[in-house]
């Protein structure tokens, strides 16, 4: 049962879907502790699957590999914390329904399809499932006119996406004669890599999958749609999905492209300079916290290519190590805007973090860890992940585009710091008390403290990611 | 027989007519929607000839992949479509304005 996993999610977003119907509305939260066990399930499922090698099934369109179950994992967790966060955020807007936990549970299946991908088929059916579930999510909020917006401009760009890595999937196609992952790679050892078809089809490749990212040039969708989406939505979108793109990124471009890499490790440099220093430029001038972490989010994107740009096996497990950081960093940022919002107030600007020290020291204190972690001071996690794919991009001997990114990482820590200064040097305006379920306070206390307490453990992760690309490729 | 390079030839052009439809166009989301699913359409068109001149049916097995997930991407754009309109009372494009920054 290599996909039991799957299979398991699915049936019981399905399950969730029917049981909604006939359950009274004041027994809504059922639908929220099934989606919660079905997580708990589907990890039990997945330790089974767990054999250390590479297996294929499906007539080769799926695999099981340590890869595939480390992504899933990570994906079952920040799930668990995305609706451990959201269910008070949506009680109090009234839409507590229990159609956020199944979209969400299908768009982790879409991103598991993806972490197990062997064949474009698979790859592409994944990435559908997990954007048709992100489109809906956003929109879920019915009658706000922002969210709605966002998620018009989200489907649009979202589509060409697709479009653009279907076309490009097609051109690959013609050019190695088969649609599976493995024999692409091995056809691609023969042919000549400046064939016309296969760097055509490459370029789209690399434009949809940089548009998935949310890669400057392609990043204008990140912005809107973090912002407008409700903050529950903008917190699912901003950490399982991005496990989702490396997923896209490993299968597709170091599983089966390889040995092209001399002509994507160039595009990808664009895309990551560009990321980075577009991201943390216009960052700066925001003044609404979701959009500042929206640029934040593109210029970590940027750092994440770093690592896949040097094509070494370091470099892809750095990048898988810094992803993984960065789902946490970003799911406690957005926990953290949840916790401050109440009914009728979003606090999502700048000054709403005013004097947060005053009001609540713990909490200003996690925030402090998560601004710091996402700046990358040490000695926090976020520290360790930019240096690893920085060292990974020495090792290649790209010296100048790793002193480039240090200096804009330095520009970036201004308004990480901005937040830092505003909570703790200013005086706060709003002084009404935090108010949130013990639960939520435990696990975004969690995530913020792990981002530190990891420390011990980061060469064991390390080696984890090692052991995770290893048969990559 | 017609040779494969016409097909991609047209393939390319629906492509960019749909690329073009789409950023070009300032009027219409419905023709935001159609231009879209030309996109899929010209990638079809590449797969189905790819596949015939390979003798190698996977890539038509795809396009039927393409075809139903092309009419659940439409059915969620159009119900994603109606919702804006119910909230803005237009489906204009530049009326999409109130993100920014």
């Amino acid at each position: 049962m290599l996909a039991g996993p799957e299979i398991f999610v699915f049936s019981m977003a399905c399950a969730i879907l029917v049981i909604d119907l006939f359950l009274p509305a004041r027994w809504r939260a059922l639908c929220y502790w099934l989606a919660q066990l079905t997580l708990i399930g589907a990890a039990l499922l997945t330790f089974k699957t767990m054999t250390g090698a590479s297996v294929l099934t499906f007539n080769h369109m799926f695999v099981a590999d340590n890869l595939s179950v480390l992504l899933k994992l990570a994906g079952y967790v920040l799930t668990v914390f995305v609706f451990v966060y959201s269910r008070d955020y949506l009680q109090e807007r009234g839409i507590f329904r229990s159609e956020y936990f199944v979209l969400g549970l299908l768009g982790l299946v879409g991103t598991m399809v993806m972490a197990s991908a062997s064949h474009f088929l698979t790859l592409y059916l994944g990435l559908e499932l997990m954007s048709l579930s992100l489109y809906a999510m956003i929109a879920f909020q019915r009658d706000s006119v922002v969210a709605t917006e966002a998620a018009m401009k989200y489907f649009v760009l979202g589509a060409i996406a697709s479009g653009m890595l279907l076309y490009g999937m097609s051109m690959l196609y013609g050019a190695t004669g088969s649609l599976e992952i493995a024999a692409v790679a091995r056809a691609l050892t023969k042919i000549s890599p400046n064939d016309v078809i296969l760097i055509f089809g490459l370029v789209f490749v690399i434009a949809g999958t940089a548009f998935k990212l949310g890669a400057v040039p392609f990043h204008m969708w990140v912005p809107d749609v973090y912002h407008g989406a409700p903050t529950a939505v903008t917190l699912y979108v901003g950490s399982v999905p991005k496990l989702a793109s490396f997923a896209l990124i490993a299968r597709l471009l170091v599983g089966g492209l390889e040995p092209l890499a001399g002509s994507w490790q160039t595009m990808l440099m664009i895309l990551a300079v560009l990321s980075i220093a577009i991201g943390n430029i216009i960052a700066i001038a925001q003044d609404n916290i979701k959009r500042m972490l929206a640029y934040s989010s593109i210029s970590h994107m940027g750092f994440f290519l770093l690592g896949i740009l040097s094509a070494s096996p370091n470099g892809y497990s750095a990048s898988l190590f810094y992803i993984l950081v960065y789902a946490v960093m970003s799911l406690g940022a957005f926990g953290m805007i949840i916790l401050l919002s109440r009914s009728g107030f979003e606090a999502e600007r700048l000054e709403d973090f005013k004097g947060l020290n005053q009001r609540s020291p713990w909490h200003a204190f996690l925030m402090l860890l998560l601004m710091l972690s996402m700046a990358g001071v040490p000695p926090t996690a976020g520290f360790y992940a930019k240096l690893l794919v920085i060292q990974s991009i020495m090792k290649v001997n790209l010296i100048p585009l790793a002193v480039a990114a240090v200096l804009l990482a330095v520009i970036g820590a201004y308004y990480y710091l901005r937040v830092i200064k505003l909570m703790y040097f200013d005086d706060a305006t709003e002084r009404s008390p935090i108010q949130a379920r013990w639960d939520m306070r435990l696990l975004l206390s969690f995530n913020a403290l792990l981002l530190v307490g990891i420390l011990p453990w980061v060469g064991t992760l390390m080696e984890v990611c090692r052991r995770a690309i290893q048969n990559l490729a | 027989m017609i040779p494969l390079s016409h097909y991609l030839i047209l393939g390319a052009i629906l492509f960019s007519l749909s690329v073009v439809g789409i950023f070009l166009n300032r009027k219409n989301l419905v023709i935001l929607l159609m231009a879209i699913e030309l996109m899929l359409l010209a990638v079809n068109l590449n797969f189905i000839a790819f596949s015939h001149y390979l003798g190698d049916s996977a890539g038509q097995v795809f396009v039927f992949f393409i075809l139903t997930v092309a009419a659940a991407e439409s059915a969620i754009g159009l119900a994603i479509l109606v919702v804006v309109f119910r909230n803005r009372q237009s489906i204009n494009v530049e009326d999409l304005s109130s993100l920014k920054g």
